[in-house]
């Protein structure tokens, strides 16, 4: 069901990358709803994102008072730094990072409300099924980014 | 040639209470299993986050797939909330607790 490589390995340690049109307006869309769904970082959908670090309610409030307002920057820069490059033809290393963070945050938002488990199939999804198009959605993601993966790795 | 030998310092110490103990026993950072991210990626961000080689992030990543969980780093509360919020930046699933 994939189509060919749209993410390379360039020379310079950053990626090449070959979208069509309807896949940049896919992407754009994905993203800009992610972002809207930033704005109130306590929403549940978002709650794959920001899971607790401590066991103990007491810690986990002291960690989460240090560390949150990072994590929702973090995450809004990177999504902000894919909308920025979308279109474009290469990602610098840093760049290309920040659309390594940005697909895994969209594929957690997407897998955790589709609850996603490992043994789905993807090569047998139906499209008409209720959810065939979001599974769909969230195969693609992963697609691209296994192809990032590789071109940021070792080899 | 001379040898120096220091004379020996000797610390008096009130003995630890509880709670010191508490604050001092190692914490280890877990990584849990789940369902959404790809192994290859998992190996990359252990790689990217502690530096390791891609042959011991490969096998964390697989304890990790394989047993439900891995210990990827230890050390004193600050570092370890340092590297599980890295983790959790990278949208891993970590916790940690005292070894």
């Amino acid at each position: 069901m994939f189509l060919p490589r749209q993410i390379e390995r360039d020379a310079a340690g950053g990626v090449r990358l070959h979208f069509r049109e309807d896949e940049v307006l896919l992407l754009r869309e994905l993203l800009a709803e992610l972002a809207a769904l930033l704005e109130d970082p306590d929403d549940p959908a978002l709650r794959r994102l920001f899971p607790p670090g401590h066991a103990d309610r007491e810690r986990e409030e002291q960690y989460r008072s240090l560390v949150r307002d990072q994590l929702v920057a973090g995450r809004s820069n990177a999504l902000a730094a894919v909308l920025d490059t979308l279109g474009r033809e290469t990602l610098s290393p840093d760049e290309a990072d920040a659309w390594l963070r940005a697909l895994n945050d969209l594929r957690l938002v997407l897998g955790t409300r589709l609850d996603v488990t490992e043994e789905i199939d993807y090569e047998e999804l139906d499209l008409h099924e209720p959810q065939g198009r979001e599974l769909a959605v969230y195969a693609y993601l992963s697609w691209l980014q296994e192809q990032l993966v590789e071109a940021l790795g070792e080899g | 040639m001379n040898t120096i030998i220091a004379p020996a310092e000797v610390e008096v110490r009130a003995p630890a209470s509880e709670e010191d103990v508490e604050h001092e026993r190692p914490w280890v950072v877990i990584v849990w299993n789940d369902p959404i991210n790809l192994m290859s990626y998992v190996t990359l961000v252990f790689q990217k986050l502690f530096g390791f080689s891609l042959a011991k992030a490969t096998k964390l990543m697989l304890q990790v797939h394989n047993e439900g969980k891995a210990v990827v780093s230890s050390g004193n509360r600050e570092k370890s909330e340092h590297d599980v919020a890295r983790l959790h930046a990278h949208g891993l699933w970590a916790t940690m607790q005292q070894d």
